[in-house]
Order: C-alpha cells, then sequence, then structure tokens
C-alpha cells in the first residue's frame, strides 16, 4: 500500500513542475514589459526602472529567475498583490473558505440528491421516473450556468424577494474574528438570526454550482448501477432468494459506487470553473471572483499566485481520489 | 487532412460493427437505423437543423439588422407592436431587436464550437497518434504536458490565457481549443495502444508501409468512434465556454451579438427586463442541449459496447 501511494505522489512531481513553469511562465509572454507589469507604477524614472529591474530579478539569466521564483514559492512567497498591496498568499487563504464553504455545500446537494436519483432510475429503468430524471439530467448538463443563475435571481429575489441577491451575510452581523465559514461563524456567535441570514444567502449559489455535478453524478450513478445490475454475482444473489432490497443494498450499490466516487472526484477541477461563474453572479467573495477581478484589473502576481495554488489544490484532490480508488478497490492497487 | 480521414471513417466503422460490409450507402443506412432508434437524438438533429439554417439565412430572416438601435423603443416587451415593426422577443436597453440578434448570434456560436472542435481535435489526435505510435520519451514528454494543461481548471485556463492574448472572439476559441484538445489526445493514445499490435497493423508493416501511412491510414480509422463521442461532447462544450468567456467580458466584445456577451451586457437589467436575459440564455440551452442528445445518438449508433448503457 505504502509503495502505492508513493507512486502515485511520485508520478505528480512532473505535472508539479510544469504548473510551477506555466505560473511562472505566464508573466513573461504576457504582452507588455513585465517589470512594468509585474511592478504596476506608472511614469518610472529611468533609475527606478533598473532599480525595479534588478529588485523583480529581471535581469537575471532565465533559469535563474526560474529557480528563484520556485524557491519562494516552496516558502509560501507569492508576491504582493499590486491592488491591496498585501501578500497574495494571505489574499487567497482570507477568500479561500468562501470558495471552499460554496462547494462543499454544492457537492453536498449534488451527492444527496444525485446518487439516489440515478439509483432508482436505474432499478426502473425505463419508467417515467428514469425517462424524466434522465431527461433533466441532460438538461442541466447542458445549463449554461451563469444563466441559471440570473433565472434564479430574477424568481427568487425579484419576484418572491425570497433570497437577498448577492453576498454572503446580511450587513447586520459582523464577525471580527471570524474563520471566514459564514456558517460556522454564524453559529459560533450565537446572535440570533445570523445563521438563517448566511443560509439564506448560500443556498441560491450552492444549487447554481450543484447543477452540473449533480447530472453527471446522477447520470453516472445510473449507468454504473445498470453494468453492476447485470453482473452475475447479482444474478446469483437474487436466484438465491435474497431480497431484492439487499441484492441492491450490498451487492450492487457498493460496487456501483467505485466509479460513481472517481467522478465526484473529477467533479472537484469542475467546480473550480464554474464557482469563476457563480461566483462572479452573486458578488460571491471567493477565489473565483478575485481570479476574474484580478485579471480584469490586471493583478498579475494575483493571477500568478492564484494559477499556482487552485492547479494544486485541484491535483492533491485527485491525488486523494486515486487513494481512496485504490483502498476501495483493491485490485488498482495490486496492478 | 484529419478531418477527411474522420468523415470517410464514420463509414469505415460502420463497416466493422456490421457482418456484411456493403456500400457506403448501406453503412450510412444501417448507422441511421441505430441513430433514429434514440427519439430524442431524431428530435434533436431537427432542433439543430433549423439553429443551423436560422444562422445561415439569418440576414434574410431577421427583420433588423442586429445593431440597429431603435431610440425611441428602448426595453420594449416581447410581442410589442412598434412604429418600426413587431418586436417578437423585445428589444435590449440600447432599442436592438432581441430575435434578430439571436439568429444573427447563431452564426457565432455554432462557428465557435466548429472552429474549436477541428482545432482542438486535428492537434490533439496528431499528438496523441505520435505519442502511441513512438512511445519512449516521445509519450512521455506529450503526455506529461497534457497532464499539466488537464491540471488547471479548464475556463480558469481559458481566462488566463486570454488574458495573456486579449480578449476577442477568436482568442477566446484558441484559448478553448488550447484547453480542450489533451482530451483527445488521451483518447486517441489509448485507442492507438489498443490497435498498433494487432495483427493488421503488423502486416500492413510488414507490407512496407511507413510510420505516416500506418499511422493516419491504418491505424487512426480504426480510432474514431471514442473521438466522434468527444467531439460532440467538445462541441457542445465549446458554445459554453465561449459564451461563459463572453458573459465575463473576455470573449466577444460588444456591439457583437454573441449570446454571452448579449447576456453580460442584459446583467445590470435583470430586475427591470426579464426578456433580455431570458431569450439569450434560452437559445445557448437549446442548441447545446440538442448537440448533446445528438451526441447520445451518435454514441449509441457508433459504439456498440456503450450502446443502451
Amino acid at each position: 500500500m505504502i509503495k502505492f501511494i508513493l507512486g502515485k505522489i511520485l508520478w505528480l512531481i512532473p505535472t508539479l513542475i510544469g504548473i510551477t513553469i506555466v505560473a511562472f511562465g505566464f508573466v513573461r509572454v504576457l504582452p507588455g514589459d513585465p517589470v512594468l507589469l509585474m511592478a504596476g507604477e506608472r511614469g518610472l524614472s529611468p533609475e527606478r526602472y533598473a532599480e525595479l529591474t534588478h529588485q523583480l530579478g529581471f535581469d537575471r539569466p532565465i533559469w535563474v529567475q526560474y529557480g528563484e521564483f520556485v524557491w519562494r514559492v516552496l516558502h509560501g512567497d507569492l508576491g504582493d498583490s499590486l491592488v491591496t498591496h498585501r501578500p497574495v498568499l494571505h489574499e487567497f487563504l482570507t477568500l479561500f473558505p468562501a470558495t471552499l464553504e460554496l462547494g462543499f455545500c454544492a457537492m453536498f446537494i449534488a451527492i444527496v440528491i444525485g446518487v439516489p436519483v440515478g439509483v432508482i432510475a436505474a432499478i426502473k429503468r425505463g419508467s417515467w421516473f428514469d425517462q424524466v430524471s434522465m431527461t433533466t439530467a441532460l438538461v442541466g448538463y447542458s445549463m449554461p450556468i451563469f444563466w441559471w443563475g440570473l433565472l434564479l435571481i430574477i424568481l427568487f429575489s425579484g419576484v418572491l424577494h425570497w433570497t437577498p441577491v448577492s453576498g454572503r451575510i446580511s450587513l447586520m452581523y459582523y464577525f471580527p474574528n471570524g474563520t471566514n465559514f459564514m456558517i460556522w461563524d454564524a453559529i459560533a456567535s450565537g446572535q440570533k438570526g445570523a445563521l438563517a441570514s448566511a443560509l439564506s444567502h448560500l443556498v441560491l449559489p450552492a444549487i447554481v454550482l450543484a447543477t452540473i455535478p449533480l447530472a453527471v453524478i446522477a447520470r453516472q450513478t445510473r449507468s454504473a448501477m445498470l453494468e453492476v445490475l447485470g453482473e452475475d454475482y447479482v444474478r446469483t444473489a437474487r436466484a438465491k432468494g435474497m431480497p431484492p432490497r439487499r441484492v441492491i443494498g450490498i451487492h450492487a450499490l457498493r460496487n456501483a459506487m467505485i466509479p460513481v466516487i472517481t467522478t465526484i472526484g473529477l467533479q472537484v477541477g469542475m467546480l473550480m470553473a464554474g464557482a469563476i461563474l457563480t461566483e462572479t453572479i452573486f458578488s460571491w467573495p471567493g477565489i473565483g471572483k478575485w481570479m476574474v477581478d484580478s485579471i480584469s484589473r490586471r493583478d498579475y502576481p494575483s493571477v500568478q499566485g492564484g494559477l499556482l495554488m487552485i492547479a494544486v489544490i485541484v491535483m492533491v484532490v485527485n491525488l486523494i481520489v486515486d487513494l481512496l480508488y485504490g483502498l476501495i478497490n483493491p485490485r488498482i492497487r495490486h496492478r | 487532412m484529419v478531418l477527411s480521414i474522420l468523415v470517410s471513417g464514420i463509414g469505415d466503422m460502420m463497416a466493422d460493427t456490421t457482418l456484411t460490409p456493403g456500400t457506403r450507402r448501406a453503412q450510412l443506412a444501417e448507422f441511421w437505423f441505430y441513430f433514429s432508434e434514440n427519439r430524442g437524438a431524431v428530435i434533436a438533429l431537427v432542433v439543430f437543423s433549423l439553429v443551423l439554417l436560422a444562422a445561415i439565412a439569418a440576414p434574410m430572416l431577421a427583420a433588423h439588422g442586429p445593431d440597429v438601435q431603435f431610440r425611441d423603443a428602448l426595453l420594449a416587451k416581447p410581442m410589442t407592436d412598434t412604429a418600426h415593426g413587431h418586436f417578437w422577443l423585445g428589444t435590449d436597453a440600447v432599442g436592438r431587436d432581441i430575435l434578430s440578434r439571436l439568429l444573427f448570434g447563431a452564426r457565432y456560436s455554432l462557428f465557435v464550437g466548429f472552429f474549436v472542435v477541428v482545432l482542438a481535435l486535428s492537434v490533439g489526435v496528431i499528438l496523441g497518434l505520435l505519442a502511441g505510435w513512438f512511445g519512449g520519451w516521445v509519450d512521455t514528454v506529450i503526455m506529461r504536458v497534457m497532464d499539466v494543461i488537464l491540471a488547471f481548471p479548464s475556463l480558469l485556463l481559458a481566462l488566463v490565457f486570454v488574458a495573456i492574448l486579449g480578449p476577442g472572439l477568436i482568442n477566446a476559441m484558441i484559448a478553448i481549443a488550447v484547453v480542450y484538445q489533451p482530451h483527445f489526445a488521451r483518447l486517441t493514445r489509448a485507442a492507438v495502444l489498443g490497435e498498433k499490435n494487432k495483427d493488421y497493423v503488423m502486416a500492413a508493416q510488414v507490407a512496407g508501409a511507413g510510420n505516416m501511412r500506418l499511422m493516419f491510414r491504418t491505424v487512426l480509422p480504426n480510432c474514431l468512434a471514442p473521438l466522434i463521442v468527444q467531439g460532440t461532447m467538445s462541441f457542445s462544450n465549446a458554445i459554453l465556454d465561449v459564451a461563459a468567456l463572453g458573459f465575463l467580458g473576455m470573449g466577444a466584445q460588444p456591439p457583437t451579438p454573441e449570446w454571452g456577451t448579449m447576456l453580460s451586457e442584459a446583467r445590470e437589467f435583470i430586475l427591470r427586463a426579464w426578456w433580455v436575459v431570458t431569450f439569450p440564455g434560452l437559445a445557448i440551452l437549446i442548441t447545446v442541449l440538442a448537440i448533446n442528445l445528438m451526441g447520445d445518438g451518435l454514441r449509441d449508433a457508433l459504439d456498440p459496447k456503450l450502446k443502451r448503457s
């Protein structure tokens, strides 16, 4: 098992190096002078320019620059934002809980609805439930989520006035020493109505972000389940006279879950892409909105740092899924 | 070249799934038999044909030019009659006819989908063929680079590419194609690895076929089924992603009547004029849904292993 884990981790090193090269190279292939782009100052005197060039290291050979970049990154230094002048890593870590909270809730919705729907659709294959749910899933999969979000805002905020249009919590509540996980902070503060406010802000973005993963999980669960239901051991269990509930619960479901877990893991990268759109629509102060804002404000150190962090996070999550996969399915481990 | 092989390959592939090879017409009939079993796919084909028709005939179908502004009919509701004529789907904030803009917008979306798939497919297939056929360090280098591209969330990487290249429809399409091609490269490589040790490849090799001929004429046509299915999926995803970039202000620039860009312009009016937001999004959804349904039908017809699962 340890050999399996080490092998997986070693396999990631080239990808990791590639990711740092992309993040490092990004600033250097931008149109314009990288010194001016990274310094973010205007009307530089030649002396100041030379000073900045030296300070930012652009006067050294490119491979030395790359080495220094990696060295700094390994020490947790991603540079300073051109807009706020605070360390990029600090900005990232402040905003990340918001994205994490949104992502967790979306994934929760997607799994809690998607898996049962897929299982029932497979068991009742060809029924009206199967047809309606799979058609809905295909619509969800084809959904432009930025439009879907706007429609929900029109309906629930504009017409029904049930939910707020944007933000994470009503301005009435403020948690100075919070963890930035709003639901947790709201509960911990003990203030009346804080939790309800946080949840009402969270529900629409979470539904929007959950839409595509939900559709994918439902479809994948259905086809995995159908495949397993056709296997010999399921037929044997049925022939032995085992009650259908036990056949499905014990024999079929557990084996069908293996590909479903992989699918769920693969959705994490998709979730990040979805977060970019969802957070922009709902003005949700997370990593996705921050990246879009940083790109349009030309805050390149932030874009560079964010790119690196997001890629590493997605990679680590995929690694965990891979390991989990090996844990559930011993056949993979020994190949 | 890759594309022409793809097209001729659809016919060849059907020959694999039938016992009697038959003529090309028979193969097409066979293909249609399986495709038409899927009712959703047939409806989707009709819908998609209508969208295609709308795109081609936009100048004839549209009552107004896509950029013509009627200053006395700002944010007119759907089905309103004005001095300028009937606005079926209303007008936007500067008084442009939404239906006309949607019709012209179909051109952009379909072109985008087509362009992205052709570019991503050509590059991805060539890289996948090289990696799978030659193996060794060629394989390692190509596939590690693909891994790096896949490590980034696609929309994020596309956004960054657009930041480098500058916003615009063409740059958005190139960015999306770059992000999509690893999927084609991986699929092609996997299929080539499965095929290259089979007897017919060996026979062609013994007969003196060169590497180019072996890769493109012998092996590639037998790797097409997954590529075609992936191609349809990429077609619809490309439409979605380019619309998303347009929505974020990084794709087509106003006043281009691209559907995502139209939504982006409409955002500030969502609580006042629902139609400005609803129709462009509906156009995207219907087009993407039709393509995805056709993809399901294609998969059923082309890949007997995945059939009816």
